[in-house]
C-alpha cells in the first residue's frame, strides 16, 4: 500500500482555487495604448493562476519593422543559440537581432535566453522552396521547435509579438516591460497547468505567424485534433493542449481560407439538434463544416481569444463550461474571464454581456494598420 | 468585536479575498466599497446585512447560512453556491452556475443570469430554495433541478429568447416558471411544461411581489401575463435504474 509522507497535504486538505484567466483589450479605431491596463486586469484574477505561466500578445508594437517577421526565441543556453542561429542565418535575412529587454526581478527565475530577430526569408531559399513567405516561415518555426535542441520560436508574426514566462501574469508583464510597448490589441493569460508541466514554452499565448491564442480550459479532444493537424505538417512540440488550437486556426484561416465565423463553427460546432433548427441554407453549411472538419471539433471546456492582424475573436466552447464576459466603451472592446478584470481597464462601460457558448465575438480594427 | 448595530464601511480596494473576508467576519453589518473580484465574499456567514458596491468575485455567498447580501452592480459566477439560508439580492446580472446546489434561502436578480442557473437546486421539508431572475437566462437553466422554485420573468429588452437551449435537462424535482408561452422552447421528454393556472401563479405571487418591491417592477402587469410552469413527470425517474428502491 502506498505510504503518504506526513508533510504532504492530501486531497481535500488543500484547496487550490485556480482555473486559468484570460483577458483582452482592443481599440476598434486602431488607437495604440500601453500594456499597463492589460497587466492590471490580471491582478483581480490572480488566484485563477498558480504562478506556473503567464503571457501576453501585442499587435502593432513594431511599426519600424512592420514588414519583417519578428521571431521571438527561447534558448536553453548559448550553445543552443549557436545551433539555432546557424539555421536562422541560413534561412533568413536578418536586419536586427537583440536580446529582448527584461527586468531582473525575484518573482521571475530560471530564465532562458530570450532573443528576437526581425527577419525575412532568405531570397534564394524562398525561391527554391516555391512556398509563400508565410508558409516558409511557418515551416522554419516548426523545424526549429521540433529539431533544434533547446530552441523554441514562440512568436513569429509581423508587427506583433508574444511575451511569456513562468510566473504570475502581472509579474510577467513587468518582467517584459510591457508598459513600454504600445499596441492596438493586447491579449493576456494566467496559467494554472492541469495535466502538463509549467515551463516557459508551455505558457500562453501560443503563436504562429500573426495568429495567437490564449486559452482557459482543457481540451478533451486534444489527441484527435493533434493527429489530424499533424497530417498537414504541424508538429505539437510544446507539451500542452492549447498549442493545437493555434495550428487549427492557422490551418483553417490561412490554408483553407475559411472565415472567422466558419472557423468558430468548426471548433465549437453547434449540436446536430441546434443545426436542425437553423434556416435550410445555414443548416446545410453547418452540416458541411461539421462533416468535413469533424476532427477539428474541439471538445471540453474552453474560452479563447484568437488574435490576428487587425483584430481578434473571442469564443467559448458550445456548452459554455468556462466563463467569459465582454465589455464595450467608446472605441474599446474588452474580453475577460471575469467582469472584475474588465472593470480594472474601464470602470464605466457602455455595455457588458456574456456571449453564448459557441457564439464568436469578432472585433476588427477599422483601418488596416 | 464591532458593535452589531453599527454599520461598518469597508474599503475593499486592493484587498486580497481572504483579508477582506477576515474583516467582514469581524464586523457586524457592513457596506463593502470598491469590491473588485474578491471571491467567497460572505461565504458561510449568517445574521449579517452585507451591502456591496463594485463587482464582487466568484462564489459570492457560497454556503450562506442566513442574513442578506445585496450587490449594487453585477455579480460573477457561482453566486450562492450551496447556500442554505438567507437572501442574495443583485441589482444587475449574475454569471454562470448561480445557485449551484442551493438548498435554502433565496436569490433575486434584477436582470439576466448566465448558463446553468439553478443547477442541482434541491429542497428538503421546510427548506425550499427560490431563485427569481428578472431578465433572461442562458442555456441549461435548472439543469438537474431536484427541488425548489426557479422563476424567470423575461423583462429583458434585447430581443433574445427568455431562455437558451436545453432548459430543465435532467430535472427531477421542484418547479420552474417562465413568464412566456414558451412556444419556441424545446423541453426534454421527462418534464411537463404547461400553461400556469391561477393556483400555480398564486404559489409564486409572494416571490414576484418581493421582486417588484426590490427592483420597482409592476406587480399587476407581471402576474397578469402568461406563465409556463415546468415540473418533472416523476419524482424519482431513476427508481428502478440500478436497484429496487
Amino acid at each position: 500500500m502506498q505510504e503518504y509522507p506526513n508533510n504532504l497535504a492530501r486531497e481535500g486538505e488543500i484547496r487550490i482555487p485556480s482555473g486559468c484567466a484570460i483577458s483582452a483589450a482592443i481599440s476598434r479605431t486602431g488607437r495604440k495604448f500601453s500594456g499597463e491596463g492589460i497587466i492590471g486586469s490580471m491582478i483581480p484574477m490572480h488566484d485563477r493562476s498558480n504562478g506556473l505561466g503567464g503571457g501576453f500578445a501585442a499587435y502593432g508594437i513594431y511599426p519600424d519593422y512592420k514588414d519583417y517577421y519578428a521571431l521571438h526565441v527561447f534558448y536553453d543556453d548559448n550553445s543552443c543559440r549557436t545551433d539555432c542561429e546557424k539555421f536562422l542565418f541560413e534561412h533568413f535575412e536578418i536586419v536586427r537581432s537583440e536580446i529582448i529587454p527584461t527586468r531582473k526581478m525575484p518573482e521571475i527565475t530560471d530564465c532562458p535566453l530570450i532573443w528576437r530577430y526581425f527577419a525575412v526569408p532568405e531570397h534564394n531559399r524562398l525561391m527554391a522552396s516555391q512556398l509563400t513567405p508565410d508558409e516558409f516561415v511557418a515551416r522554419c518555426v516548426t523545424r526549429v521547435n521540433a529539431e533544434i535542441r533547446g530552441s523554441y520560436v514562440f512568436s513569429s508574426g509581423k508587427n506583433m509579438g508574444a511575451f511569456k514566462a513562468v510566473g504570475f501574469p502581472e509579474d510577467v508583464g513587468r518582467f517584459y516591460k510591457l508598459d513600454e510597448y504600445e499596441a492596438y490589441l493586447w491579449t493576456a493569460h494566467g496559467r494554472y497547468p492541469t495535466n502538463t508541466p509549467g515551463w516557459w514554452g508551455g505558457a500562453h499565448p501560443f503563436a504562429l505567424l500573426n495568429y495567437s491564442i490564449v486559452h482557459n480550459g482543457e481540451i478533451s479532444s486534444y489527441d484527435a485534433n493533434r493527429r489530424f493537424i499533424e497530417m498537414f505538417g504541424y508538429k505539437c512540440t510544446l507539451q500542452t493542449d492549447t498549442e493545437v488550437i493555434t495550428y487549427i486556426a492557422d490551418y483553417l484561416l490561412r490554408k483553407q481560407g475559411l472565415t472567422l465565423e466558419e472557423t468558430a463553427s468548426v471548433i465549437a460546432a453547434p449540436f446536430w439538434s441546434t443545426i436542425e433548427k437553423k434556416p435550410p441554407e445555414e443548416a446545410e453549411k453547418l452540416r458541411f463544416l461539421r462533416t468535413v472538419y469533424s476532427s477539428l471539433l474541439v471538445t471540453g471546456p474552453f474560452s479563447i481569444v484568437l488574435g490576428f492582424e487587425g483584430g481578434m475573436m473571442a469564443l467559448n466552447d458550445r456548452l459554455k463550461l468556462r466563463s467569459m464576459v465582454v465589455g464595450e466603451r467608446d472605441d474599446m472592446v474588452y474580453v475577460a474571464s471575469e467582469e472584475a478584470a474588465i472593470r480594472v481597464m474601464e470602470p464605466e462601460l457602455d455595455r457588458l454581456y456574456a456571449p453564448a457558448g459557441g457564439e464568436p465575438v469578432i472585433v476588427r480594427v477599422k483601418e488596416e494598420m | 468585536m464591532a458593535n452589531e448595530n453599527s454599520v461598518k464601511i469597508i474599503d475593499a480596494k486592493s484587498l486580497e479575498f481572504s483579508a477582506l473576508n477576515d474583516i467582514i467576519r469581524e464586523s457586524g453589518d457592513c457596506v463593502i466599497e470598491n469590491a473588485l473580484g474578491q471571491r467567497f465574499i460572505a461565504a458561510g456567514m449568517s445574521y449579517r446585512s452585507i451591502k456591496i458596491k463594485g463587482t464582487p468575485g466568484n462564489a459570492l455567498g457560497a454556503y450562506l447560512n442566513g442574513g442578506t447580501v445585496e450587490v449594487f452592480g453585477n455579480a460573477q459566477d457561482a453566486v450562492g453556491d450551496t447556500m442554505n439560508d438567507g437572501r442574495i439580492i443583485v441589482h444587475g446580472s449574475i454569471g454562470d452556475a448561480a445557485g449551484y446546489a442551493m438548498r435554502g434561502g433565496s436569490i433575486y436578480v434584477k436582470t439576466d443570469a448566465g448558463y446553468r442557473a439553478g443547477i442541482h437546486m434541491k429542497a428538503y421539508r421546510d427548506k425550499i430554495p427560490v431563485m427569481v431572475i428578472g431578465g433572461r437566462t442562458g442555456s441549461f437553466l435548472g439543469e438537474y433541478q431536484a427541488g425548489g422554485v426557479i422563476i424567470v420573468l423575461g423583462l429583458h429588452t434585447d430581443g433574445k429568447p427568455i431562455v437558451g437551449n436545453f432548459p430543465c435537462t435532467g430535472m427531477h424535482g421542484g418547479k420552474l416558471y417562465l413568464r412566456s408561452d414558451c412556444k419556441n422552447v424545446a423541453f426534454p421528454k421527462q418534464v411537463t411544461a404547461k400553461k400556469a393556472d391561477e393556483s400555480d401563479v398564486a404559489e409564486i405571487s409572494g416571490y414576484i411581489k418581493t421582486y417588484c418591491e426590490l427592483f420597482g417592477a409592476d406587480y399587476d402587469a407581471l402576474t397578469d401575463s402568461e406563465f409556463t410552469v415546468v415540473t418533472p413527470d416523476s419524482k424519482n425517474p431513476y427508481k428502478q435504474m440500478y436497484v429496487q428502491n
